[in-house]
């Protein structure tokens, strides 16, 4: 039996119902313009030729015959980038950073992974494109490569940046290493807590390099007016990150950039990054004519960020009545070939779960020979939860204690400090175990041959900023701007929250995506943060729509602003039973008391509610075969407030089937040099519809008291715990304890042979 | 007085003092402060009169958006905690 509940604290007339989303039908006839609908007349097509070494020096690249190749009308190198110009001593301390973001552009005097950009050509299609690429002749000194987060951060390996020292919070050290930053957290005393426990678990994990695997590829068009001006259509999580971006490689004001960001097929971080804007940038430049380019699937797979692959150390001290006494993990997550792994937020989300009084967590950001790592969905908590909840299941199992009831003795609630300081708010911990513990899964008996897997996830979602601009038309219909690009049913549920402020229909809010020109800065749609941050500066918008109306109301009554309230769409006098208006009625009389209503905001909120996830797996493993099957699953999370159920259900079940894949399909294969082997869907192996039951949820309404409707960010901690339900269900099943994702048949089968011999 | 904590990788810095009472009224007065007391200290924290790009200061819990200019309350609670963005 399959099933949705919505466990509600708060009902409103518009939040928390169901409506169809504005952009639903478009999307479904093929009338929605994604980034490969943008059709200028006289586009070039640009195609990138990309290193087949993970690690080389560049000694030359020549390009001449391809520029006399017939078709071409480009083609650009790292040597017309701006940075190619530009002195050390001009850039003073954003050497560097322009350095690696320029070179992960298009590689300048190394490459770092199979796939680096090292030319690009603008051609009349992309045939001609692709041919001409053959003749570009680039003379590289191939290099020893390291791809394993733990080989590269020993002494001795080598070195993907010479000049790249470790940062310890401010300190850097003397000698060039692979690792990139340490940074560590600490609270009360360890000894102490180890000394207390009855029983000290010790397990090291690994996870592999993942990708987000969005079905829509990487694509920009890119066209300069005559007058200077850039203009960018792409698929993006974020226009305003895509414009920083450009503007920070082709040294150009922000102003002078224009980004429209086109419907989005896919995401989930993996698009905030900007991979070809700043190339057919150039190429635009460089032909006058507009230019497209189009990522294949292979060069998704090598080219753009996956999400790291990480090794762990966890080690927790337990009571025997299961009370946790110390807690201590060290983490390590590769970067791919520039800084910057999510190894930091791996560590403060690693322990979040639990009121731990004596913790110490360690991470590590190590550059590796692989494509630079992205956001993927609640960027290095996954790993850090596989890890973490993986470890306590084994505790649970030794001590004998139901995994729910060790998890509500040790669990977070308001008030907790956690290992980096800060001490949570009101979360839903709590109310998620409990609805674990009181579903009819949990309850069920299971068959023979199968296991059962719960565990926790945290994230703790985002502010930022967002910008939101609302006209009320003449006929009462609100026009509804933001900036925030609509992945998961944004565009729903803003203009859900905007009907719900105004007292008006769902129906009568039209929302528009528009480009960086039309609307104040607003930062990614990611970090779990659009219905929080982008629906706060929609309140806001409307709040101030309300106070027009009121102040409009006050001139056609002749009476004063404090005389009247507007409650519930309807804006009347206080004192005057006979004197009412509609938010319609007045709505018709805005060009005679003043002319249009627009309400603006833009805000950066602080008071983000943290989120928090249990699932339960159940599992089904051929002892035979290995092949393990999931046969039922149920995720529960608490998402403050759930705006549209319908769109939180989606969140949830996506972010489970996307970590059931990650715990027993999915990873990046490479050689023993670092190539890739398997970068197509049909060897990257992600579940479909048929590999997996429907995904139960329950969504639990612990309200944030940091928004005025209770919302929460639902999109990302759905993520984090899978992995460890469904490596938790397996060990249930078959008697193994699995530390090493993802679960492949050949492992289940290994350990089995392994407990034989022991 | 502002209670501020000191992460644990600069604890060496203070001698082990992991958390502090300041006289401070907003996050630059904190980080000028504590490198009156413990030199060297701003250093770590702040890059170009900026909170370092991997760090985020945090007030009563909440990640400050204003950064070196957010206003530290009369009881507040100042953590410097590692930054975090976000995927989805």
């Amino acid at each position: 039996m399959t099933s949705n509940q919505v466990l509600s604290e708060v009902e409103y007339n518009v939040v928390g119902t169901r409506p169809v989303r504005p952009d639903g039908v478009d999307k479904v006839t093929g009338r929605a313009r994604y980034g490969d609908d943008t059709n200028l007349t006289g586009t070039l097509q640009a195609k990138v030729l990309r290193s087949p070494h993970p690690h080389a020096r560049v000694k030359s690249i020549d390009t001449s015959k391809a520029e006399a190749f017939p078709g071409v009308r480009a083609v650009i190198t790292a040597k017309d980038l701006p940075f190619a110009s530009l002195s050390k001593e001009e850039l003073g301390g954003d050497y560097t950073a322009l350095k690696f973001a320029t070179d992960h552009m298009m590689a300048s005097d190394k490459v770092l992974f199979k796939g680096h950009p090292i030319a690009a050509i603008a051609a009349v299609n992309g045939h001609v494109a692709q041919s001409a690429m053959d003749l570009i002749e680039v003379e590289y000194e191939v290099l020893e490569s390291v791809v394993d987060v733990r080989e590269a951060m020993k002494p001795g390996a080598a070195l993907l940046h010479e000049d790249l020292r470790t940062n310890d919070m401010g300190e850097t050290a003397d000698t060039p290493s692979n690792i990139s930053t340490h940074m560590s957290y600490a609270t009360g005393d360890l000894e102490k807590g180890f000394a207390e426990a009855d029983l000290v678990m010790e397990k090291e994990y690994t996870t592999a390099t993942v990708h987000q695997g969005y079905i829509e590829p990487h694509n920009t068009t890119a066209f300069w007016n005559s007058d200077g001006q850039l203009n960018l259509w792409t698929s993006t999580q974020g226009s305003f990150q895509v414009r920083a971006t450009v503007s920070n490689i082709l040294r150009l004001p922000v102003s002078q950039i224009k980004v429209t960001p086109m419907e989005i097929g896919g995401g989930f971080g993996g698009k905030i990054t900007a991979y070809l804007d700043a190339i057919c940038a150039v190429l635009s430049k460089k032909t006058g004519s507009p230019v497209k380019a189009i990522m294949t699937r292979t060069e998704v797979f090598e080219a753009s960020g996956p999400a790291p692959a990480s090794w762990m150390r966890v080690k927790i001290g337990v009571k025997n009545n299961g009370k946790i006494t110390a807690v201590e993990t060290e983490m390590a997550m590769d970067a791919g070939a520039y800084p910057g792994s999510p190894v930091m937020q791996a560590i403060v989300c690693a322990f979040a779960c639990y009121d731990v009084e004596n913790g110490k967590v360690d991470g590590y950001d190590v550059v590796v020979n692989k494509p630079k790592s992205a956001a993927y969905r609640a960027p290095g908590a996954p790993q850090a939860a596989f890890a973490v909840e993986s470890l306590i299941d084994e505790i649970c199992g030794e001590l004998k204690i139901d995994p729910i009831d060790f998890r509500l003795l040790n669990a977070a609630k308001e008030g907790t400090r956690r290992i980096e300081g800060l001490v949570a708010k009101r979360i839903g911990l709590v109310e998620c175990l409990e609805a674990a513990r009181d579903h009819d899964h949990y309850k069920s008996k299971l068959e023979n041959g199968t296991g059962r897997g719960v565990a926790c996830g945290y994230w703790p979602n985002r502010g930022f900023q967002s910008s939101v601009v609302m006209t009320v038309n003449y006929d009462g219909v609100v026009s509804l701007i933001m900036g925030s690009v609509d992945i998961g049913g944004t565009r729903a549920s803003i203009a859900q929250q905007t009907a719900e402020t105004l007292g008006i229909a769902y129906e009568d809010v039209k929302p528009t995506v528009v480009d960086t020109d039309s609307i104040g800065y607003t930062f990614i749609t990611g970090g779990s943060r659009t219905a929080f941050a982008t629906g706060i500066a929609a309140i806001s918008a409307a709040e101030d729509v309300k106070e027009q109306m009121i102040s409009r109301a006050a001139k056609i009554w002749d009476t004063s602003e404090d005389d009247i309230e507007f409650v519930a769409g309807m804006i009347s006098h206080k004192s005057d039973e006979e004197l009412r208006l509609s938010f319609k009625d007045l709505a018709r009389q805005t060009a005679t008391t003043g002319g249009s209503i627009t309400g603006r905001s833009s805000v950066d909120p602080s008071g983000e509610g943290n989120g928090h996830a249990v699932h339960i797996a159940d599992v089904s493993v051929d002892q035979e075969t290995g092949k393990t099957d999931v046969t039922r699953f149920t995720a529960i999370q608490d998402a403050g407030k759930a705006v549209h159920p319908s769109y939180v259900e989606g969140q949830m079940q996506g972010g489970a089937v996307q970590g059931i894949g990650w715990a027993l399909n999915e990873e990046y294969f490479f050689d023993d040099t670092g190539k890739m082997l398997n970068s197509s869907f049909l060897d990257y192996r992600m579940p479909t519809s048929l590999d997996l039951p429907m995904i139960d949820t329950v969504i639990v309404e612990v309200a944030n008291p940091g928004h005025p409707y209770g919302v929460r960010g639902v999109g990302e901690a759905a993520i984090c715990p899978p992995m460890a339900a469904v490596a938790n269900a397996v060990t249930s099943a078959t008697g193994n304890r699995m530390r090493s994702l993802p679960i492949t048949p050949g492992k289940i089968l290994e350990a089995g042979w392994d407990s034989v011999k022991s | 007085m502002a209670t501020i904590f000191i992460p644990t990788m600069l604890q060496k810095l203070t001698s082990g003092i992991k958390k502090l009472e300041l006289d401070a009224s907003n996050v630059r007065q904190v980080v000028d402060r504590l490198d009156e007391m413990y030199p060297g200290i701003k250093d770590r924290l702040v890059e170009d009169d900026e909170i370092r790009e991997s760090l985020a200061v945090a007030i009563d819990g909440d990640v400050a958006i204003m950064g070196m200019l957010t206003k530290v309350g009369e009881n507040s609670e100042v953590h410097f905690v590692p930054a975090i963005g976000g995927g989805f």
